[in-house]
């Protein structure tokens, strides 16, 4: 990690008692990962770049975000599971050991395990600060541990739970058999002794199964089935990260490295609204026709708050300033050239001359396409369309401004008719978004509103195959919104492949 | 209700603290009272057999020292006040200006004078064990988050309800009482802060319940569906056997099942008993751990009108086998032959529809009918003896087994309002308090159900001193023991180390077993934490843990 960082880290290291001193010290000399799956238990020791640091965590930010999204839209683990594979497989993939050669782990494991490894990290520094935030990301954390417990191999999953070194006992021989009828009353299912193995644990880590009675308790120690290993090892999994986040959320934050605190920060918002970092791929859309006089038409694919925009200046024949950047900007980024942009605003803005035009507005555009400014603003093209995050929190809209998140700054009344207005009527759905906006999950109810538009679609590409799950991830980005719907709503009556394919 | 649930902590009704509009006036006697405790507290603090015993067991323990001061500091936190208590006044003064309200009564109709304000104020100066209350709540000498952040809330004698109320130590908790002096008050969860700055906490997360004692509510009016012989707030020694079985089968649970030691049972002042776990994994557990415990020990479920309220899994679990062990000889005696709920034609239908096999259940229907008011006992008897002859073919005798078994279980199994148990923000009445209908004290049943059941079973709470009577014997005291010159001869006692000290009001009165009870108690739990901070220092977590300044970051 960055190096004051890994001195923080290694001076905290020294309160911990004998024992696990001299074992962390074993560990500090190196990290060899020998299992594909980790408890987190030791910070990462040695130092990574930057340019690492930053982008391991995005990376591993945006798997997390994917999978809130599931639990969000309750999906099941299955379909979570279907979801969330290509994902880790692009953005976080972690293989097991015998996916090496002969099965000893060659640096391609050590990389892919040290990623995994730092970025869960760096974003406990991220995610200590609120319990919200502590919560959500031990929450999160804990399905994706799931999802690679569940799909590891069996005799590397019989190792790794081992080198857990877990407080459970297995039950011997003698015990069982001087236990054995009460291990029978109170372990639903089994009839035979020989059927199953019994382990003891202290009994709040089995709360359900005390609850229901479906466990033997004695003086405080449950003993546990060997069936329920799995969800114990999830309990443990989140007992220990929630008791670390506390810890970390404690712990004086990094004011010392002023290059960390701006990335933690960023991550940190990051994950109460996702961010979805525009790219020029998002706009490429080779063929189609994005012009001036076609903006109506293709209004039809623009999310909420575009589709607000635009019918706000056909009725308005007007926006306000912070309407006009939120829309050109889009505009922009849907692939609209500059030309066409300045044909557009001229031609919307039907109330006023070409002269008060040309002097009031022309050269707002012009800036925004990076056509004039300063060498920075054109060497850059000028500035990035507005991500959800940026439009969800910065200049809520005033009396008159039809900027903005529709999901979040309208009333729900408001929000509700103006889905009606789009086509959106089945009840559900209606429902639906009503409860996302009540739990905050704007970005949610943006696309639950997506994918019932286009269910039809979706449930196409997906069943041909056409499509990958990574290109159905949840939409963070207006423009990756408007350029998800035109594809689908032209399937075949674009030039192929190429035309879709983001790298 | 002897309990109250806490708003949510995010967001606090607005006038959950009201302010008092009609504090009680501090009278001459008020004044005379509190100035006479701290002698108490100071006499009690150095010679009371717990504590001598206490102070051993910091011997091998840097904090020592401090111990001892500390608590020398708080026996002696009133130094100005003491110098004047040569000459306690005394407490005959109530009596002298308005009658005790009816000293024999069995409690009930002097009822609203319970509450009289003179009458609280002298029990609070003269009898209410605060030294062992803050100990207990506090588990260490020393003053610590512990009791300072711990919540009592006080209902008024106007009936205000003044919640939130917190104190650093146990004499500011005794003074601010006896300024208020409540008519009864309740004891809430250690909270992350000080409860009475939750409102300038800048976030609201920062102010949420930590830790407090388990505790289950056993309330007799639960039973009235099977209860024949009282309704209601009554109560009498048949129906106390309801509570009497409860605290045996929870008891034994929470020992044998959860491996809980500090388990103290309370009586509630009426018709019902509070049992408080002081085990230090105990007041640490979260809700859902609480949620889960309460799950476990709960068998009987729904409302008293129709419906099986008892159903649980075959084989049965060892903690229900162990229930039903206890539980029967108590369905012979107190069900069977004291209730004889079956004797009614209603009760033998509730006994019929718990029955499984129909034409089994007509035969009985029919031999009852013709038998107008046949026991209870010879009816449960019945159901075997019919089985037997054969009345039904399609009889399966275990299932007609596992239905008395039910049946016996949804006549004795303990009746909780496990809503108490589930969460820590919960508050629930403190031991020692006066309840305000019938007079009588809280009072510890037993601090160790399963050691000493003759405690349990022997406990009537018809016998459970009222404030009145206890005051009473205070004064009956002194008019014994004061010779034609005085009060020189008013209750001193050796305490076994050459030196004399003055008897404690409490220790004049019936109260005297109780307290003693509660100490002895108390000291088991102040043992078991040290012994517990002792050990984890010995294993290097707990300067370092994770209280600890310098506790490791990730
Ligand atoms: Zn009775």
């Amino acid at each position: 990690m960055i190096k004051s960082d890994i001195q923080r880290l290694d001076a905290k290291r020294r309160h911990v008692n004998e024992r696990k001193k001299q074992f962390a010290v074993a560990v500090y000399k190196q990290q060899d990962y020998p299992h594909r799956l980790n408890f987190y238990e030791l910070p990462p020791t040695s130092e990574i770049s930057l340019e690492d640091f930053e982008q391991w965590a995005i990376h591993r930010l945006r798997i997390l975000a994917e999978i809130e999204a599931c639990s969000f839209r309750n999906k099941t683990p299955q379909e979570t599971a279907a979801h969330i594979e290509p994902l880790l497989k692009k953005y976080l993939p972690l293989s097991a050991n015998s996916a090496a050669a002969g099965g000893v782990i060659d640096q391609r494991l050590r990389d892919e395990r040290e990623k995994d490894h730092y970025s869960h990290f760096i974003l406990r520094l991220a995610f200590s600060g609120t319990e919200d935030l502590r919560r959500r990301f031990a929450r999160v954390e804990t399905m994706l541990f799931k999802l690679r417990y569940q799909t590891d191999d069996g005799r590397e999953r019989r190792a790794f739970v081992e080198s857990l070194n877990f407080d459970w006992e297995m039950v011997t021989g003698d015990e069982k058999r001087q236990l054995g009828e009460q291990l029978l009353a109170a372990t639903p299912g089994v009839k035979k002794l020989d059927e199953e193995n019994w382990f003891r644990v202290d009994w709040t880590l089995v709360p359900e199964l005390v609850e229901y009675r479906t466990v033997f308790l004695r003086r405080g120690q449950a003993y546990v089935p060997m069936r329920e290993q799995t969800s114990m090892i999830m309990t443990e999994f989140t007992n220990r990260l929630e008791k670390a986040l506390e810890l970390t959320s404690r712990a004086p934050r990094l004011d010392e490295d002023d290059r960390l605190s701006p990335i933690l920060n960023h991550l940190t918002k990051n994950f109460a609204t996702p961010d979805g970092a525009y790219n020029d791929s998002d706009a490429a859309l080779p063929g189609a026709p994005i012009n001036a006089s076609n903006i109506d038409s293709l209004s039809q694919h623009f999310p909420l708050c575009m589709k607000n925009l635009h019918s706000t200046l056909r009725q308005n024949s007007h926006l306000k300033h912070f309407g006009r950047l939120q829309y050109t900007f889009f505009l922009k980024g849907i692939g609209l050239s500059l030309e066409d942009c300045l044909i557009f605003w001229r031609h919307s803005f039907k109330l006023i001359t070409d002269d008060t035009f040309n002097k009031e507005y022309k050269y707002n555009i012009r800036h925004a396409y990076g056509d004039v400014g300063g060498d920075a603003n054109r060497r850059g093209r000028g500035y990035s369309p507005y991500s959800c995050q940026k439009i969800l929190t910065e200049h809520p809209p005033g009396p008159g401004e039809a900027h903005g998140c529709p999901y979040r700054h309208f009333s729900i009344d408001n929000l509700t008719s103006m889905l009606q207005a789009t086509g959106v009527n089945e009840r559900d759905v209606l429902k639906g978004v009503k409860e996302d906006v009540e739990k905050k999950r704007y970005h949610i109810a943006c696309n639950r509103v997506f994918e019932w538009t286009h269910k039809g679609e979706i449930k196409k590409v997906k069943d041909d195959g056409t499509w990958e799950a990574a290109e159905l991830d949840t939409i963070v980005h207006p423009n990756a919104y408007f350029k998800r719907s035109y594809l689908l709503r032209n399937l075949g009556k674009m030039a192929g492949d190429n035309v879709r394919t983001k790298e | 209700m002897s309990h109250s649930e806490s708003p949510p902590v995010s967001s606090p009704p607005r006038d959950n603290d009201i302010s008092l509009p009609d504090a009680p006036p501090l009278t001459g006697e008020e004044e005379g009272g509190s100035q006479s405790t701290p002698t108490n507290e100071q006499t009690n603090g150095t010679s009371t057999g717990s504590n001598i015993n206490l102070d051993n067991l910091f011997d091998a323990d840097s904090s020592d020292e401090e111990a001892l001061n500390s608590s020398a500091a708080f026996a002696t936190s009133s130094p100005p006040e003491s110098s004047s208590s040569q000459n306690p006044p005394s407490s005959s003064l109530p009596t002298a200006t308005a009658p005790l309200p009816g000293t024999t009564s069995a409690g009930g109709g002097a009822g609203a004078k319970y509450t009289d304000p003179q009458i609280m104020s002298q029990f609070y100066t003269r009898l209410f064990p605060f030294r062992t209350l803050f100990h207990w709540l506090n588990h260490s000498p020393k003053p610590s988050p512990s009791f300072s952040n711990r919540e009592f809330a006080f209902t008024l004698s106007n009936d205000a309800y003044l919640r939130y109320q917190s104190y650093p130590t146990a004499d500011l908790l005794r003074k601010d009482i006896l300024r208020l002096i409540p008519s009864r008050f309740e004891i809430g969860p250690v909270y992350t802060a000080n409860p009475r700055d939750r409102k300038t906490l800048r976030k609201s997360t920062a102010f949420r319940p930590l830790a407090k004692e388990v505790v289950f509510d056993i309330d007799l009016t639960d039973y009235d569906d099977i209860r024949t012989c009282c309704d209601k707030a009554n109560i009498c020694l048949k129906c106390w056997s309801f509570v009497t079985m409860s605290i045996k089968v929870v008891d034994a649970a929470l020992r044998e099942d959860f491996g809980f030691e500090h388990i103290m049972w309370v009586y509630s002042g009426r018709r019902g008993a509070h049992a408080w776990i002081s085990d230090k994994v105990a007041r640490e557990m979260d809700d859902e751990m609480r949620k889960a415990l309460a799950g476990y020990l709960e068998v009987i479920k729904g409302g008293a009108q129709g419906g099986k309220r008892v159903n649980v899994k075959r084989p049965l679990h060892p903690h229900l086998v162990r229930s039903l062990a206890l539980l029967r000889p108590y369905f012979q005696t107190v069900i069977l032959e004291d209730q004889d709920p079956f004797e009614s034609e209603k009760g033998a239908e509730r006994l019929l529809s718990l029955l499984p096999d129909p034409a089994l259940v007509a035969a009985l229907r029919k031999k009852w009918d013709a038998a107008p008011g046949r026991s209870s006992n010879r009816k449960w008897a019945d159901i075997d003896a019919l089985a037997a002859t054969g009345v039904s073919k399609t009889l399966d005798t275990k299932k007609l087994q596992e239905a008395k078994q039910d049946i016996l279980l949804e006549y004795t199994y303990p009746r909780l309002d496990v809503e108490v148990s589930k969460k820590r923000i919960h508050l629930l009445k403190s031991p020692f308090v006066v309840h305000p209908g019938t007079g009588r004290v809280c009072v510890p049943i037993t601090g160790n159900a399963s050691t000493n059941p003759k405690e349990v079973e022997s406990f009537d709470p018809l016998s459970v001193p009222t404030v009145t009577e206890l005051l009473a014997q205070v004064d009956a005291y002194k008019s014994a023991t004061s010779g034609a010159d005085g009060d020189i001869m008013d209750g001193f006692v050796a305490d076994g180390l050459s030196k004399v000290r003055k008897l404690l009001d409490w220790e004049k009165t019936d109260l005297k077993g109780y307290v003693e009870r509660f100490d002895a108690f108390v000291k088991e739990v102040l043992r078991a934490e040290a012994r517990g901070k002792r050990e984890r220092e010995e294993d290097g977590e707990g300067v370092h843990g994770v209280n600890g300044p310098d506790g490791m970051e990730f």
